[in-house]
């Protein structure tokens, strides 16, 4: 093994920090799923009955779908009828945060996440979502003042329903894919965002997804709107516990954003990613779209993919309103035996949209990424633009980058870009660096954060510097 | 006392015996100049003194400011002030100039117990030595000398010597790939960088370049020893007789 390989190796071997697991006793359903299994998700969360319906419809149709191996990831076939489908901590829900159980305020306090308003990170509101639910929701009233909706999905089906109503699958249909009809049928919370037209947002939100449990799944929801004229800068954060098995967390994320309005949804991924032998980690199998709805609108995604041992996600954009702009900025770090298939769809149906992509892949140890997206102008997509751009960086000589870019032009006037490049991190750039006094971990961060810095600065400032130290701690130990 | 002491070193790289028992002894405030033939070790020397991972020492000693070189690690050695210029510097695409030179700047700092600078105290101490090198402030901003010409790589380099400050400066061909002009610029830019507490030591082809520079001594490389050392006069013998009259 050369220098670098070692270095790498060594370097990338740092224990995963949010890794503990706090006992509680939980409401759990027992494992197995039907549609009885169903029933009674929706019958905890007292939800109308046209819900039930939409959820019973999904499950019936997930049943005729197969579960997708397109991916480039191999993993044994997932067993759905041995997890858990529902764990909630037993409480009855805390009406505010004083009534939260302590044990909980303390995960997340260790996690960095405090949810006691007086030590949040001011202007940043926060929805804590542990296991199947949201504990809590941190500045409602403050964003309520303004007319911003911010609160669990559970919240939102009981006190806005004719919103959830008009908005739920409209983006992400109930049977759009294997894992999204799955998620359809079992969804059990997760956090809803509406932004009244022409309002800017006075603060950022979050949503803090933990999974605590052993033998569940997360299958949470986000629903985001935003009205003419809005703007939203909304992150996500998740983490779990370590253990042996692997542990399947399918999300949907819905954005909508009507004429003028734009939404910016960052997400820092850090689940599990399983031990240096590959046992363990989350199954992160996510849907994730925006449609820009209305002329002008604008939905970017921005992703730091630290985490899980399988990622299968493809933040996508439907830009359908005239002039609107996507955009996708990802940087997702695989080490040791993590695969990440991720990339996005940008589906142009408006006149002179744009979108531009930038994706940066790191690999290390028997890490294997892929890049996989798709750029599509229909035939009324006159002046459809796209910029692509997408780099791999590896370390070592065991592991994999793979690009799998498909474009499809529907009429003459499509202008599309696409660039990539794969380099390495070299010896000779690191004995450069040692040579002028650089430690090896230094000059390995160094030279990642160079790598990924065009999509570090699409955060929002606040998490940029988060997520440079955990570009640090997923890539410690490798190099050695 | 010496600051640098060689003593027998023989080093391969590979499975290939470069340096057959180096011999050399370099105090402070010397410029000792190293020629010799393609092949003959010198870039090999250059390198094993800043332990670069492909020397492999077999043999020999090699004692630094009262300390065994060989024994620290290159960040040790760096930081104890051995510096070597490259001959090739490697390009760093993505990572900003002044960002490596801040970070060595300040690793230099911490080592020698000062407080490390902010961004706007290490641009406004840059800025003074951008001049005297003769380079342009948008240098800092490219990326670590990707896509540099040739002569941009050397001044980036002589750049990062004003700036470190090192005891022991092994500078490694820095005037190959430069024309007359930017020979004599690095010339004056190295004698003002001659102190009395500094020591360097210059490898190189051509005898050109020693004309600008106030040399101590003058060591003859051949087949991985040092066959002849002596001042200045060697160099006229050279240019008379090429490199094999001196021949091991």
């Amino acid at each position: 093994m050369s220098t670098a390989n070692k270095e790498i190796s060594d370097l990338l071997n740092e224990r995963y920090a949010a890794g503990f697991y706090t006992p509680l006793e939980t409401d759990s359903v027992p494992p197995g799923l039907s549609e009885d299994t169903v029933r009674s998700i929706s019958a905890r969360k007292a939800e109308p009955e046209w819900l039930l319906k939409w959820r019973l419809r999904a499950y019936r149709r997930w049943l005729e779908m197969q579960e997708p191996h397109w991916a480039h990831a191999k993993y044994a076939p997932i067993d759905y009828q041995a997890a858990s489908y529902y764990s909630a901590p037993k409480q009855d829900k805390p009406k505010s945060l004083d009534e939260v159980d302590p044990q909980i305020l303390e995960t997340y306090e260790k996690l960095g996440i405090p949810l006691r308003e007086r030590e949040l990170l001011a202007g940043v509101a926060v929805d804590a979502v542990f296991d199947s639910v949201s504990v809590a929701t941190t500045f409602k009233e403050k964003l309520a003042e303004v007319g911003v909706i911010f609160c669990s999905f559970s919240d939102a089906v009981q006190e806005h329903p004719q919103l959830v109503r008009k908005y739920l699958g409209t983006v992400v249909p109930r049977g759009d894919n294997f894992y999204a009809a799955l998620n359809a049928a079992v969804f059990s919370d997760g956090s809803f965002c509406y932004i009244p037209p022409d309002t800017r947002c006075p603060m950022e939100l979050s949503t803090y997804f933990r999974i605590n449990a052993g033998n569940t799944g997360q299958f949470e929801r986000t629903l985001v709107v935003a009205d003419r004229g809005s703007h939203v800068s909304y992150l996500e954060g998740c983490t779990a516990p370590m253990r042996d098995n692997n542990q399947l967390h399918a999300a949907v994320v819905e954005l909508v954003a009507l004429e003028d309005a734009e939404i910016k949804y960052s997400t820092v991924q850090n689940w599990y990613p399983g031990d240096a032998q590959g046992r363990g980690g989350i199954y992160n199998f996510v849907t994730k779209r925006g449609d820009c709805r209305g002329a002008r609108s604008r939905i970017s995604w921005t992703q730091i993919e630290t985490g899980s041992a399988i990622t299968w996600k493809y933040p996508s954009c439907i830009l359908r309103g005239d002039h609107s702009r996507g955009a996708f900025y990802s940087v997702a770090i695989t080490n040791n035996w993590q695969q990440a298939d991720t990339g996005t769809k940008m589906i142009h149906l408006g006149r002179h949209t744009s979108s531009t992509i930038i994706s940066k892949g790191i690999s290390a140890g028997h890490g294997q990424n892929a890049y996989r997206g798709m750029v599509e102008a229909g035939p009324r997509a006159s002046h459809a633009r796209n910029f692509t751009q997408c780099d791999s960086l590896l370390m070592g000589d065991q592991c994999g980058a793979h690009t799998f870019p498909v474009i499809r032009a529907g009429n003459c006037t499509v202008q599309v870009e696409h660039e990539a490049t794969t380099s390495k991190i070299s010896d000779e750039q690191l004995f450069y660096c040692r040579q002028r006094g650089i430690s090896t971990e230094d000059a390995v961060a160094m030279i990642v954060n160079g790598f990924c810095q065009r999509v570090l600065e699409e955060l929002p400032m606040e998490f940029a510097v988060e997520a440079r130290k955990l570009l640090g701690i997923s890539l410690e130990g490798a190099i050695g | 006392m010496n600051m640098l002491e060689i003593r027998g070193l023989e080093v391969s790289i590979g499975d290939t015996q470069i340096l057959r028992g180096v011999d050399l002894s370099v105090s402070a405030g010397e410029i000792h100049v190293i020629m010799g033939p393609n092949g003959s070790g010198k870039s090999t020397l250059a390198k094993v003194l800043v332990g670069h991972p492909d020397c492999e020492v077999s043999s020999g000693e090699v004692d630094y400011a009262g300390r065994s070189l060989l024994e620290m690690d290159a960040e040790e050695r760096a930081l104890e002030g051995v510096f070597l210029a490259f001959q090739n510097p490697v390009e760093i695409p993505g990572v900003g100039n002044a960002y490596l030179l801040k970070a060595a700047v300040n690793a230099m700092r911490r080592h020698r117990g000062e407080t490390e600078l902010d961004a706007f105290d290490f641009l406004s101490m840059v800025r003074e030595q951008l001049q005297q090198v003769g380079m342009s402030e948008d240098m800092l901003k490219r990326s670590v000398n990707a896509g540099f010409s040739g002569g941009e790589k050397k001044r980036n380099e002589l750049l990062q010597l004003a700036l470190l400050k090192p005891r022991l400066a092994i500078l490694d061909e820095l005037d190959s790939g430069l024309d007359i002009d930017g020979m004599k610029a690095v010339c004056t830019q190295i004698s003002s960088m001659h102190t009395p507490d500094r020591a360097m030591l210059l490898v190189t082809h051509y005898p050109r370049m020693l004309e600008h520079l106030r040399v101590d001594h003058v060591h003859i490389m051949s087949g991985g020893r040092l066959v002849q050392s002596g001042g200045l006069e060697l160099v006229g013998h050279l240019e008379q007789g090429g490199y094999e009259t001196f021949s091991a």
